[in-house]
Protein backbone atom coordinates (compact mmCIF):
# COMPACT_ATOMS: atom_id res chain seq x y z
CA UNK A 1 0.00 0.00 0.00
CA UNK A 2 1.41 2.98 -1.43
CA UNK A 3 -0.23 6.17 -0.60
CA UNK A 4 0.79 8.65 -2.57
CA UNK A 5 3.33 10.94 -0.88
CA UNK A 6 2.41 14.10 -2.44
CA UNK A 7 3.51 16.94 0.78
CA UNK A 8 0.14 18.82 1.04
CA UNK A 9 1.89 21.93 0.90
CA UNK A 10 2.95 21.49 -2.36
CA UNK A 11 -1.08 22.11 -3.14
CA UNK A 12 -1.72 24.70 -1.55
CA UNK A 13 -2.10 26.89 -4.90
CA UNK A 14 -4.34 25.26 -6.49
CA UNK A 15 -6.72 25.95 -3.71
CA UNK A 16 -8.91 29.29 -4.12
CA UNK A 17 -11.17 29.08 -0.62
CA UNK A 18 -11.93 32.99 -1.75
CA UNK A 19 -14.18 33.18 1.38
CA UNK A 20 -14.85 36.95 0.70
CA UNK A 21 -16.55 36.01 -2.59
CA UNK A 22 -18.47 32.81 -0.37
CA UNK A 23 -19.39 35.34 2.43
CA UNK A 24 -21.05 37.68 -0.02
CA UNK A 25 -23.03 35.05 -1.86
CA UNK A 26 -24.14 33.96 1.26
CA UNK A 27 -25.20 37.02 2.39
CA UNK A 28 -26.84 37.95 -1.13
CA UNK A 29 -28.99 34.51 -0.34
CA UNK A 30 -29.51 35.06 2.96
CA UNK A 31 -31.21 38.40 1.63
CA UNK A 32 -33.37 36.98 -1.47
CA UNK A 33 -34.82 34.99 1.47
CA UNK A 34 -35.08 37.63 3.41
CA UNK A 35 -37.03 39.67 0.38
CA UNK A 36 -39.08 36.36 -0.37
CA UNK A 37 -40.64 36.25 3.27
CA UNK A 38 -40.83 40.02 3.26
CA UNK A 39 -43.22 39.79 -0.26
CA UNK A 40 -45.17 37.18 1.32
CA UNK A 41 -45.88 39.46 4.66
CA UNK A 42 -46.85 42.05 2.92
CA UNK A 43 -49.24 40.48 0.91
CA UNK A 44 -50.61 39.32 3.42
CA UNK A 45 -50.39 42.17 5.67
CA UNK A 46 -52.10 44.01 2.29
CA UNK A 47 -55.18 41.63 2.24
CA UNK A 48 -55.63 41.74 5.66
CA UNK A 49 -55.74 45.53 5.93
CA UNK A 50 -58.25 45.80 2.80
CA UNK A 51 -60.63 43.42 4.78
CA UNK A 52 -60.21 44.52 7.88
CA UNK A 53 -61.10 48.20 6.97
CA UNK A 54 -63.52 47.44 4.60
CA UNK A 55 -65.66 44.84 7.15
CA UNK A 56 -64.92 45.78 10.55
CA UNK A 57 -67.66 48.64 10.41
CA UNK A 58 -70.21 46.23 9.94
CA UNK A 59 -68.72 43.33 11.73
CA UNK A 60 -71.72 43.05 14.96
CA UNK A 61 -73.88 40.72 16.75
CA UNK A 62 -76.47 41.40 14.12
CA UNK A 63 -73.91 40.58 11.16
CA UNK A 64 -73.62 36.67 12.85
CA UNK A 65 -76.88 36.10 14.09
CA UNK A 66 -78.88 37.77 11.36
CA UNK A 67 -80.04 36.59 8.04
CA UNK A 68 -79.53 37.70 4.27
CA UNK A 69 -81.31 40.99 3.59
CA UNK A 70 -81.95 43.65 1.36
CA UNK A 71 -81.35 45.83 3.85
CA UNK A 72 -77.45 45.58 4.38
CA UNK A 73 -78.17 47.42 7.90
CA UNK A 74 -80.26 44.09 8.69
CA UNK A 75 -78.33 41.55 6.70
CA UNK A 76 -76.38 38.81 7.91
CA UNK A 77 -74.30 35.28 7.67
CA UNK A 78 -75.93 33.03 10.36
CA UNK A 79 -77.20 30.57 7.98
CA UNK A 80 -74.21 30.18 5.87
CA UNK A 81 -72.18 30.30 9.05
CA UNK A 82 -74.06 27.39 10.08
CA UNK A 83 -73.70 25.85 6.67
CA UNK A 84 -70.12 26.22 6.66
CA UNK A 85 -69.78 24.18 9.70
CA UNK A 86 -72.19 21.24 8.79
CA UNK A 87 -70.10 21.04 5.81
CA UNK A 88 -67.01 21.40 7.90
CA UNK A 89 -68.42 18.41 10.26
CA UNK A 90 -69.10 16.32 7.65
CA UNK A 91 -66.04 16.41 5.30
CA UNK A 92 -64.05 15.85 8.60
CA UNK A 93 -65.97 12.80 9.12
CA UNK A 94 -65.97 11.33 5.66
CA UNK A 95 -62.56 12.59 4.11
CA UNK A 96 -60.11 11.93 7.25
CA UNK A 97 -60.80 8.30 8.14
CA UNK A 98 -61.46 7.62 4.31
CA UNK A 99 -58.27 10.00 3.56
CA UNK A 100 -55.70 8.45 6.12
CA UNK A 101 -56.98 4.87 5.88
CA UNK A 102 -55.98 4.93 2.07
CA UNK A 103 -52.93 6.27 3.00
CA UNK A 104 -52.18 3.51 5.61
CA UNK A 105 -53.13 0.84 2.68
CA UNK A 106 -50.82 2.64 0.16
CA UNK A 107 -47.58 3.19 2.36
CA UNK A 108 -48.13 0.08 4.61
CA UNK A 109 -49.81 -2.81 2.93
CA UNK A 110 -49.30 -2.18 -0.85
CA UNK A 111 -46.56 -3.43 -2.57
CA UNK A 112 -44.53 -1.43 -4.94
CA UNK A 113 -46.29 -3.54 -8.02
CA UNK A 114 -47.29 -1.44 -10.91
CA UNK A 115 -50.60 -0.87 -10.02
CA UNK A 116 -49.88 0.26 -6.86
CA UNK A 117 -47.82 2.73 -8.33
CA UNK A 118 -49.85 4.01 -11.08
CA UNK A 119 -52.54 4.39 -8.01
CA UNK A 120 -50.10 6.87 -6.12
CA UNK A 121 -49.34 8.55 -8.77
CA UNK A 122 -53.20 9.26 -9.85
CA UNK A 123 -54.17 10.28 -7.00
CA UNK A 124 -51.36 12.84 -6.74
CA UNK A 125 -53.10 14.01 -10.17
CA UNK A 126 -56.81 13.83 -8.83
CA UNK A 127 -55.76 16.86 -6.61
CA UNK A 128 -55.15 18.74 -9.52
CA UNK A 129 -58.57 18.19 -10.69
CA UNK A 130 -60.26 21.45 -11.48
CA UNK A 131 -63.09 21.68 -8.41
CA UNK A 132 -65.20 22.51 -10.60
CA UNK A 133 -65.17 19.00 -12.33
CA UNK A 134 -65.95 17.28 -8.66
CA UNK A 135 -68.60 19.60 -8.40
CA UNK A 136 -70.09 18.08 -11.94
CA UNK A 137 -69.38 14.72 -10.80
CA UNK A 138 -71.00 15.80 -7.20
CA UNK A 139 -74.11 16.96 -9.22
CA UNK A 140 -74.58 13.64 -10.97
CA UNK A 141 -73.41 11.28 -8.38
CA UNK A 142 -74.51 12.46 -4.93
CA UNK A 143 -77.34 15.04 -6.17
CA UNK A 144 -79.36 12.70 -9.01
CA UNK A 145 -78.56 8.89 -8.59
CA UNK A 146 -77.90 8.82 -5.11
CA UNK A 147 -81.02 11.16 -4.82
CA UNK A 148 -79.88 13.64 -2.08
CA UNK A 149 -81.19 16.16 -3.48
CA UNK A 150 -79.65 19.69 -3.12
CA UNK A 151 -78.75 19.34 0.45
CA UNK A 152 -75.62 20.17 2.94
CA UNK A 153 -74.92 16.48 2.76
CA UNK A 154 -74.44 16.47 -0.79
CA UNK A 155 -72.13 19.40 -0.63
CA UNK A 156 -69.88 18.01 2.10
CA UNK A 157 -69.52 14.73 -0.12
CA UNK A 158 -68.28 16.71 -2.60
CA UNK A 159 -66.42 18.66 -1.12
CA UNK A 160 -65.12 15.53 0.75
CA UNK A 161 -63.82 14.25 -2.54
CA UNK A 162 -61.90 17.28 -3.58
CA UNK A 163 -59.79 17.28 -0.59
CA UNK A 164 -59.28 13.54 -0.23
CA UNK A 165 -56.00 13.60 -2.63
CA UNK A 166 -54.80 16.18 -0.44
CA UNK A 167 -54.84 14.01 2.85
CA UNK A 168 -53.89 11.01 1.19
CA UNK A 169 -50.76 12.60 -0.39
CA UNK A 170 -50.04 14.39 3.11
CA UNK A 171 -50.49 11.32 5.03
CA UNK A 172 -48.52 9.11 3.04
CA UNK A 173 -45.38 11.09 2.76
CA UNK A 174 -45.58 11.25 7.19
CA UNK A 175 -46.29 7.65 7.15
CA UNK A 176 -43.15 7.05 4.55
CA UNK A 177 -40.87 9.28 6.63
CA UNK A 178 -40.86 6.78 9.78
CA UNK A 179 -37.71 5.73 9.87
CA UNK A 180 -37.61 1.55 9.28
CA UNK A 181 -35.91 1.00 12.14
CA UNK A 182 -39.31 2.03 14.04
CA UNK A 183 -40.99 -0.71 12.46
CA UNK A 184 -38.64 -3.35 12.56
CA UNK A 185 -38.14 -2.80 16.79
CA UNK A 186 -42.47 -2.86 17.27
CA UNK A 187 -41.73 -5.74 14.82
CA UNK A 188 -39.26 -7.90 17.10
CA UNK A 189 -41.37 -7.28 19.96
CA UNK A 190 -43.80 -10.33 18.95
CA UNK A 191 -46.43 -6.73 17.56
CA UNK A 192 -48.79 -7.76 14.67
CA UNK A 193 -48.69 -5.30 11.72
CA UNK A 194 -51.82 -3.57 12.84
CA UNK A 195 -50.08 -2.89 16.27
CA UNK A 196 -47.50 -1.95 14.85
CA UNK A 197 -49.31 0.48 12.70
CA UNK A 198 -51.10 1.35 15.46
CA UNK A 199 -48.25 1.99 18.29
CA UNK A 200 -45.31 2.94 16.15
CA UNK A 201 -45.94 4.30 12.65
CA UNK A 202 -49.25 6.49 13.34
CA UNK A 203 -47.81 7.97 16.41
CA UNK A 204 -45.01 9.16 14.82
CA UNK A 205 -46.36 10.35 11.39
CA UNK A 206 -49.56 12.00 13.62
CA UNK A 207 -47.89 15.00 13.18
CA UNK A 208 -47.52 15.12 9.60
CA UNK A 209 -50.78 13.89 9.03
CA UNK A 210 -51.95 16.41 11.09
CA UNK A 211 -50.93 18.95 9.43
CA UNK A 212 -51.98 17.59 5.81
CA UNK A 213 -55.35 17.80 7.50
CA UNK A 214 -55.39 21.30 7.87
CA UNK A 215 -53.91 22.64 5.01
CA UNK A 216 -57.37 20.09 3.85
CA UNK A 217 -59.60 21.70 6.27
CA UNK A 218 -58.95 25.31 4.90
CA UNK A 219 -59.19 24.16 1.54
CA UNK A 220 -63.10 22.80 2.74
CA UNK A 221 -63.95 25.57 3.86
CA UNK A 222 -62.88 28.27 1.43
CA UNK A 223 -63.90 26.14 -1.41
CA UNK A 224 -67.19 28.02 -3.87
CA UNK A 225 -67.43 27.08 -7.07
CA UNK A 226 -68.02 23.04 -6.70
CA UNK A 227 -71.12 24.16 -4.14
CA UNK A 228 -72.51 26.12 -6.92
CA UNK A 229 -73.11 23.31 -9.06
CA UNK A 230 -74.44 20.79 -6.06
CA UNK A 231 -77.16 23.53 -5.02
CA UNK A 232 -75.73 26.18 -2.62
CA UNK A 233 -77.84 29.26 -2.66
CA UNK A 234 -77.06 32.56 -2.55
CA UNK A 235 -80.10 33.83 -0.67
CA UNK A 236 -80.75 31.40 2.43
CA UNK A 237 -82.97 33.21 5.56
CA UNK A 238 -83.31 29.77 7.60
CA UNK A 239 -81.14 27.46 9.10
CA UNK A 240 -79.72 24.72 6.60
CA UNK A 241 -80.75 20.67 7.77
CA UNK A 242 -78.05 18.47 6.97
CA UNK A 243 -80.42 16.16 4.79
CA UNK A 244 -82.98 18.22 3.89
CA UNK A 245 -83.77 21.63 2.03
CA UNK A 246 -81.36 24.36 0.65
CA UNK A 247 -78.32 25.50 2.34
CA UNK A 248 -75.42 28.09 1.52
CA UNK A 249 -71.81 28.41 2.72
CA UNK A 250 -69.89 31.52 3.95
CA UNK A 251 -67.22 32.05 0.20
CA UNK A 252 -71.06 31.86 -1.38
CA UNK A 253 -72.64 34.37 0.59
CA UNK A 254 -69.62 36.67 -0.11
CA UNK A 255 -69.18 35.34 -3.90
CA UNK A 256 -73.31 36.79 -3.69
CA UNK A 257 -72.56 40.17 -2.30
CA UNK A 258 -69.03 40.96 -3.63
CA UNK A 259 -70.44 41.07 -6.52
CA UNK A 260 -73.53 43.35 -6.26
CA UNK A 261 -72.71 47.01 -7.38
CA UNK A 262 -73.82 48.49 -3.92
CA UNK A 263 -70.42 49.40 -1.73
CA UNK A 264 -72.14 48.69 1.28
CA UNK A 265 -72.58 44.62 0.44
CA UNK A 266 -69.02 44.94 -0.70
CA UNK A 267 -68.57 45.80 3.57
CA UNK A 268 -70.79 42.87 4.22
CA UNK A 269 -68.54 40.62 2.02
CA UNK A 270 -65.59 42.23 3.84
CA UNK A 271 -67.18 41.44 7.18
CA UNK A 272 -67.75 37.75 5.44
CA UNK A 273 -64.30 37.19 4.52
CA UNK A 274 -63.36 38.16 8.62
CA UNK A 275 -65.61 35.14 9.64
CA UNK A 276 -64.30 32.21 7.60
CA UNK A 277 -60.99 33.94 8.58
CA UNK A 278 -61.71 33.62 11.83
CA UNK A 279 -63.33 30.00 11.70
CA UNK A 280 -60.43 28.98 9.71
CA UNK A 281 -58.33 30.17 12.73
CA UNK A 282 -60.13 28.85 15.60
CA UNK A 283 -60.48 25.00 13.48
CA UNK A 284 -56.72 25.34 12.54
CA UNK A 285 -55.57 25.61 15.87
CA UNK A 286 -58.32 22.76 17.15
CA UNK A 287 -55.62 20.39 14.65
CA UNK A 288 -52.75 22.23 16.26
CA UNK A 289 -54.00 21.32 19.60
CA UNK A 290 -54.67 17.78 18.56
CA UNK A 291 -51.37 17.56 16.80
CA UNK A 292 -49.14 18.62 20.30
CA UNK A 293 -51.70 16.36 22.09
CA UNK A 294 -50.78 13.22 19.99
CA UNK A 295 -46.59 14.27 19.37
CA UNK A 296 -46.06 14.71 23.35
CA UNK A 297 -45.65 11.12 23.58
CA UNK A 298 -43.19 11.49 20.92
CA UNK A 299 -39.77 11.99 22.35
CA UNK A 300 -37.10 11.85 19.38
CA UNK B 1 -14.71 41.86 9.49
CA UNK B 2 -14.18 38.22 9.54
CA UNK B 3 -10.49 37.95 9.97
CA UNK B 4 -8.78 35.35 7.36
CA UNK B 5 -7.12 32.50 8.38
CA UNK B 6 -3.84 32.37 6.64
CA UNK B 7 -2.18 28.93 5.83
CA UNK B 8 0.51 28.01 7.86
CA UNK B 9 3.49 26.72 6.38
CA UNK B 10 2.37 22.43 6.61
CA UNK B 11 5.69 20.65 6.05
CA UNK B 12 7.79 22.90 8.00
CA UNK B 13 7.57 23.03 11.74
CA UNK B 14 7.49 26.44 13.58
CA UNK B 15 10.48 27.27 15.64
CA UNK B 16 8.07 27.21 18.94
CA UNK B 17 10.05 25.10 21.53
CA UNK B 18 11.87 22.72 18.84
CA UNK B 19 14.69 24.78 17.96
CA UNK B 20 16.21 26.13 14.75
CA UNK B 21 16.53 23.39 12.13
CA UNK B 22 14.12 20.76 13.26
CA UNK B 23 12.26 20.01 9.50
CA UNK B 24 9.61 17.39 9.06
CA UNK B 25 9.44 16.24 6.09
CA UNK B 26 6.98 13.05 7.24
CA UNK B 27 5.95 12.48 3.49
CA UNK B 28 9.50 11.81 1.90
CA UNK B 29 10.30 9.58 5.10
CA UNK B 30 13.96 9.52 5.54
CA UNK B 31 14.59 12.87 6.46
CA UNK B 32 12.38 13.09 9.04
CA UNK B 33 14.62 14.72 11.99
CA UNK B 34 11.88 15.46 14.60
CA UNK B 35 13.10 14.65 17.88
CA UNK B 36 10.27 12.07 19.22
CA UNK B 37 10.47 13.02 22.71
CA UNK B 38 9.41 16.97 21.54
CA UNK B 39 6.70 16.80 19.03
CA UNK B 40 5.64 20.28 17.16
CA UNK B 41 1.78 21.23 18.74
CA UNK B 42 -0.32 21.57 15.66
CA UNK B 43 -3.84 22.58 17.85
CA UNK B 44 -3.20 24.11 21.75
CA UNK B 45 -6.01 24.09 24.19
CA UNK B 46 -5.53 26.31 26.68
CA UNK B 47 -7.81 26.12 30.30
CA UNK B 48 -11.07 25.46 27.64
CA UNK B 49 -14.21 25.04 29.39
CA UNK B 50 -17.90 24.52 27.59
CA UNK B 51 -20.93 25.25 28.57
CA UNK B 52 -24.70 23.84 27.32
CA UNK B 53 -26.82 26.66 28.77
CA UNK B 54 -25.73 26.93 32.18
CA UNK B 55 -24.42 23.54 32.54
CA UNK B 56 -20.52 23.02 32.42
CA UNK B 57 -19.65 19.84 30.07
CA UNK B 58 -15.95 20.46 29.65
CA UNK B 59 -13.94 22.17 32.20
CA UNK B 60 -10.55 24.28 31.91
CA UNK B 61 -8.64 21.85 30.01
CA UNK B 62 -5.22 22.36 28.53
CA UNK B 63 -4.13 19.77 25.55
CA UNK B 64 -1.75 19.88 23.28
CA UNK B 65 -2.00 17.99 20.08
CA UNK B 66 1.34 16.73 18.46
CA UNK B 67 1.77 16.92 14.31
CA UNK B 68 1.28 13.86 12.39
CA UNK B 69 0.58 11.83 15.52
CA UNK B 70 -2.57 9.88 16.87
CA UNK B 71 -4.19 11.12 19.65
CA UNK B 72 -6.57 9.31 21.63
CA UNK B 73 -9.35 10.33 23.66
CA UNK B 74 -10.76 7.87 25.99
CA UNK B 75 -12.99 7.98 29.00
CA UNK B 76 -16.48 7.24 30.31
CA UNK B 77 -19.44 7.91 28.32
CA UNK B 78 -20.72 11.81 29.10
CA UNK B 79 -17.41 13.40 30.49
CA UNK B 80 -17.12 15.65 27.63
CA UNK B 81 -14.66 14.19 24.54
CA UNK B 82 -16.96 14.90 22.09
CA UNK B 83 -17.70 18.21 23.04
CA UNK B 84 -14.45 18.44 23.33
CA UNK B 85 -12.61 17.98 19.93
CA UNK B 86 -15.81 19.77 18.28
CA UNK B 87 -14.52 22.88 20.05
CA UNK B 88 -11.54 22.38 17.77
CA UNK B 89 -13.25 23.13 14.32
CA UNK B 90 -16.07 25.17 15.68
CA UNK B 91 -18.71 22.65 14.88
CA UNK B 92 -20.38 23.19 18.57
CA UNK B 93 -21.30 26.69 17.41
CA UNK B 94 -24.32 24.93 15.87
CA UNK B 95 -25.17 24.03 18.91
CA UNK B 96 -27.72 27.11 20.07
CA UNK B 97 -26.77 27.45 23.66
CA UNK B 98 -23.01 26.53 23.30
CA UNK B 99 -20.33 28.98 24.39
CA UNK B 100 -16.91 28.38 25.24
CA UNK B 101 -13.99 29.82 27.31
CA UNK B 102 -10.27 29.64 27.15
CA UNK B 103 -8.20 29.32 23.83
CA UNK B 104 -7.88 27.42 21.28
CA UNK B 105 -5.07 27.62 19.18
CA UNK B 106 -4.03 26.24 15.63
CA UNK B 107 -0.43 26.38 14.51
CA UNK B 108 -0.91 29.42 16.89
CA UNK B 109 -3.59 31.23 15.78
CA UNK B 110 -6.31 31.82 18.08
CA UNK B 111 -9.63 29.72 16.61
CA UNK B 112 -12.19 30.23 19.26
CA UNK B 113 -11.74 34.29 18.44
CA UNK B 114 -15.80 35.74 17.23
CA UNK B 115 -13.93 37.26 14.09
CA UNK B 116 -12.60 34.07 13.46
CA UNK B 117 -14.76 32.26 10.79
CA UNK B 118 -15.80 28.61 11.83
CA UNK B 119 -15.79 28.04 7.56
CA UNK B 120 -12.22 28.46 7.11
CA UNK B 121 -11.81 26.43 10.36
CA UNK B 122 -13.45 23.52 9.17
CA UNK B 123 -11.32 23.06 6.32
CA UNK B 124 -8.28 23.24 7.97
CA UNK B 125 -10.06 20.87 10.57
CA UNK B 126 -11.52 18.05 9.17
CA UNK B 127 -14.20 15.48 11.09
CA UNK B 128 -15.17 11.86 10.50
CA UNK B 129 -18.41 11.17 12.48
CA UNK B 130 -19.52 8.08 14.35
CA UNK B 131 -22.52 7.26 12.08
CA UNK B 132 -20.88 7.24 8.44
CA UNK B 133 -22.63 10.00 6.58
CA UNK B 134 -21.71 9.75 2.97
CA UNK B 135 -23.97 12.32 1.19
CA UNK B 136 -26.90 10.50 -0.91
CA UNK B 137 -24.82 11.15 -4.06
CA UNK B 138 -22.06 9.56 -6.46
CA UNK B 139 -18.74 8.23 -5.17
CA UNK B 140 -16.84 10.53 -6.95
CA UNK B 141 -19.57 13.31 -5.99
CA UNK B 142 -19.24 12.41 -2.44
CA UNK B 143 -15.53 13.02 -2.64
CA UNK B 144 -15.26 16.24 -5.05
CA UNK B 145 -18.06 18.18 -2.84
CA UNK B 146 -15.52 19.71 -0.49
CA UNK B 147 -12.77 20.60 -2.97
CA UNK B 148 -15.58 21.79 -5.22
CA UNK B 149 -16.86 24.34 -2.52
CA UNK B 150 -13.56 25.18 -1.15
CA UNK B 151 -12.08 26.71 -4.54
CA UNK B 152 -10.13 24.10 -5.63
CA UNK B 153 -8.58 25.03 -9.00
CA UNK B 154 -6.59 21.44 -9.83
CA UNK B 155 -7.91 18.31 -11.46
CA UNK B 156 -10.91 16.84 -9.48
CA UNK B 157 -10.22 13.70 -10.77
CA UNK B 158 -6.93 13.39 -9.96
CA UNK B 159 -8.09 14.46 -6.25
CA UNK B 160 -10.85 12.20 -6.24
CA UNK B 161 -8.31 9.38 -7.03
CA UNK B 162 -5.68 10.28 -4.49
CA UNK B 163 -8.43 10.59 -1.84
CA UNK B 164 -9.77 7.55 -2.04
CA UNK B 165 -6.39 6.07 -2.66
CA UNK B 166 -4.85 7.67 0.40
CA UNK B 167 -8.15 6.51 2.29
CA UNK B 168 -8.01 2.96 1.07
CA UNK B 169 -11.15 2.31 -0.74
CA UNK B 170 -9.72 3.30 -4.62
CA UNK B 171 -9.30 -0.34 -5.63
CA UNK B 172 -12.98 -1.36 -4.23
CA UNK B 173 -14.27 1.55 -5.77
CA UNK B 174 -12.85 2.60 -9.13
CA UNK B 175 -15.35 0.80 -10.89
CA UNK B 176 -18.32 2.32 -9.47
CA UNK B 177 -17.67 5.99 -9.02
CA UNK B 178 -21.00 6.78 -10.47
CA UNK B 179 -22.63 4.75 -8.18
CA UNK B 180 -24.26 5.95 -4.80
CA UNK B 181 -22.09 6.72 -1.96
CA UNK B 182 -25.16 4.75 0.38
CA UNK B 183 -25.06 1.54 -1.40
CA UNK B 184 -20.97 1.12 0.28
CA UNK B 185 -20.72 -1.21 3.40
CA UNK B 186 -20.59 0.49 6.66
CA UNK B 187 -16.81 0.49 6.59
CA UNK B 188 -16.59 1.35 2.65
CA UNK B 189 -18.88 4.28 4.12
CA UNK B 190 -16.86 5.36 6.81
CA UNK B 191 -13.97 5.02 4.63
CA UNK B 192 -15.63 7.28 1.69
CA UNK B 193 -15.91 9.59 4.40
CA UNK B 194 -12.48 9.86 5.16
CA UNK B 195 -11.88 9.92 1.69
CA UNK B 196 -13.99 12.65 1.57
CA UNK B 197 -12.42 14.91 4.50
CA UNK B 198 -8.89 14.34 2.96
CA UNK B 199 -10.12 16.01 -0.07
CA UNK B 200 -9.85 19.34 1.15
CA UNK B 201 -6.53 18.37 2.43
CA UNK B 202 -6.58 19.90 6.14
CA UNK B 203 -4.22 19.95 8.72
CA UNK B 204 -6.37 18.01 11.11
CA UNK B 205 -8.33 15.34 11.38
CA UNK B 206 -10.90 14.57 14.13
CA UNK B 207 -12.86 11.16 14.17
CA UNK B 208 -15.51 11.13 16.81
CA UNK B 209 -15.83 6.98 17.92
CA UNK B 210 -15.48 6.67 13.34
CA UNK B 211 -15.05 2.33 14.40
CA UNK B 212 -17.90 1.96 17.00
CA UNK B 213 -20.68 1.15 14.09
CA UNK B 214 -18.43 -0.83 11.97
CA UNK B 215 -16.84 -4.82 12.39
CA UNK B 216 -13.89 -5.80 13.59
CA UNK B 217 -12.18 -6.32 10.33
CA UNK B 218 -13.55 -2.73 8.78
CA UNK B 219 -12.26 -1.32 12.25
CA UNK B 220 -8.76 -2.69 12.04
CA UNK B 221 -8.89 -1.17 8.21
CA UNK B 222 -9.67 2.16 9.55
CA UNK B 223 -6.66 1.92 12.08
CA UNK B 224 -4.23 0.54 9.41
CA UNK B 225 -5.33 3.52 7.31
CA UNK B 226 -4.84 6.26 10.25
CA UNK B 227 -1.55 4.66 10.53
CA UNK B 228 -0.99 5.62 6.98
CA UNK B 229 -2.83 8.82 7.16
CA UNK B 230 -0.76 9.95 9.94
CA UNK B 231 1.96 10.73 7.33
CA UNK B 232 0.36 13.42 5.91
CA UNK B 233 -2.28 14.45 8.90
CA UNK B 234 -2.53 14.89 12.11
CA UNK B 235 -5.31 12.85 13.97
CA UNK B 236 -7.49 12.62 16.90
CA UNK B 237 -9.58 10.14 17.64
CA UNK B 238 -12.10 9.61 20.01
CA UNK B 239 -13.02 6.31 21.34
CA UNK B 240 -14.56 3.63 23.53
CA UNK B 241 -12.52 1.07 22.69
CA UNK B 242 -9.41 0.71 24.75
CA UNK B 243 -7.99 -1.69 22.64
CA UNK B 244 -7.94 0.67 19.79
CA UNK B 245 -6.67 3.61 21.86
CA UNK B 246 -3.78 0.65 22.46
CA UNK B 247 -3.05 -0.02 19.11
CA UNK B 248 -3.38 2.81 16.75
CA UNK B 249 -2.51 6.19 18.94
CA UNK B 250 0.88 7.54 19.97
CA UNK B 251 -0.85 9.74 22.63
CA UNK B 252 -3.64 9.25 24.91
CA UNK B 253 -5.59 11.76 27.01
CA UNK B 254 -8.12 10.30 29.50
CA UNK B 255 -10.27 12.47 30.47
CA UNK B 256 -13.38 11.93 33.23
CA UNK B 257 -16.26 13.57 34.97
CA UNK B 258 -16.72 14.94 38.28
CA UNK B 259 -19.24 15.47 41.01
CA UNK B 260 -20.61 18.28 39.23
CA UNK B 261 -20.60 16.02 35.46
CA UNK B 262 -18.33 18.38 34.00
CA UNK B 263 -15.72 16.82 32.18
CA UNK B 264 -11.85 17.32 32.87
CA UNK B 265 -8.74 15.81 31.71
CA UNK B 266 -7.07 13.43 34.29
CA UNK B 267 -4.04 12.71 32.68
CA UNK B 268 -2.29 12.99 29.08
CA UNK B 269 0.77 11.46 27.97
CA UNK B 270 2.61 8.49 25.41
CA UNK B 271 0.04 5.79 24.85
CA UNK B 272 2.22 2.97 26.40
CA UNK B 273 2.82 5.20 29.64
CA UNK B 274 -0.75 5.41 30.21
CA UNK B 275 -2.04 1.89 29.38
CA UNK B 276 1.44 0.04 31.32
CA UNK B 277 2.04 2.92 34.02
CA UNK B 278 -0.62 5.74 34.86
CA UNK B 279 0.19 7.73 37.17
CA UNK B 280 -3.37 8.46 38.48
CA UNK B 281 -5.66 5.61 40.20
CA UNK B 282 -8.55 6.93 38.26
CA UNK B 283 -6.69 6.65 34.92
CA UNK B 284 -5.43 2.61 36.44
CA UNK B 285 -9.11 1.99 37.05
CA UNK B 286 -10.43 3.06 33.87
CA UNK B 287 -7.64 1.47 31.59
CA UNK B 288 -7.70 -1.75 33.60
CA UNK B 289 -11.53 -1.67 33.13
CA UNK B 290 -12.41 -1.10 36.63
CA UNK B 291 -14.13 1.74 36.47
CA UNK B 292 -16.99 2.09 38.31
Amino acid sequence: MTPSATPVANVAGRWEPDLARRRLSGTIFYGACLGAIGILLLTLLLILWDVLSQGLPWLDAQFLTGVPSRKTAQAGIFPALIGSLEVAIIVALVAFPIGVGAAIYLAEYAGNSRLTRALRTNISNLSGVPSVIYGIFGLAIFVRVMGLGFTVISGALTIALLIMPVVVIASMEAIKAVPQAQRDGAYALGASRWQMVREAVLPAAAPGIMTGIILAMARAIGETAPLILVGAFTFVTFIPQPFDGGYTVLPIQVLDWATRPQADFHGLAAAAIIVILILMFILNGLAILVRARLSRHIQW
Amino acid sequence: MNVELTEAPIRESTTDGTGPGVRILAADGPTRTQPLDEPETVVELRDVSCYYGTFRAVRNVDLKIARQRITALIGPSGCGKSTLIRTINRMNDLVPTYRSEGTVLLDGQDLSARDVDPVAVRRRVGMVFQKPNPFPKTIWENVAFGPKINGFKGDLNELVEKSLRRAALWDEVKDKLKQSGMALSGGQQQRLCIARTIAVEPEVILMDEPCSALDPRATLQIEELMAQLKRDYTIVIVTHNMQQAARASDTTVFMTMGEDRAGYVVEQGETVGIFTNPKHQLTEDYVSGRFG
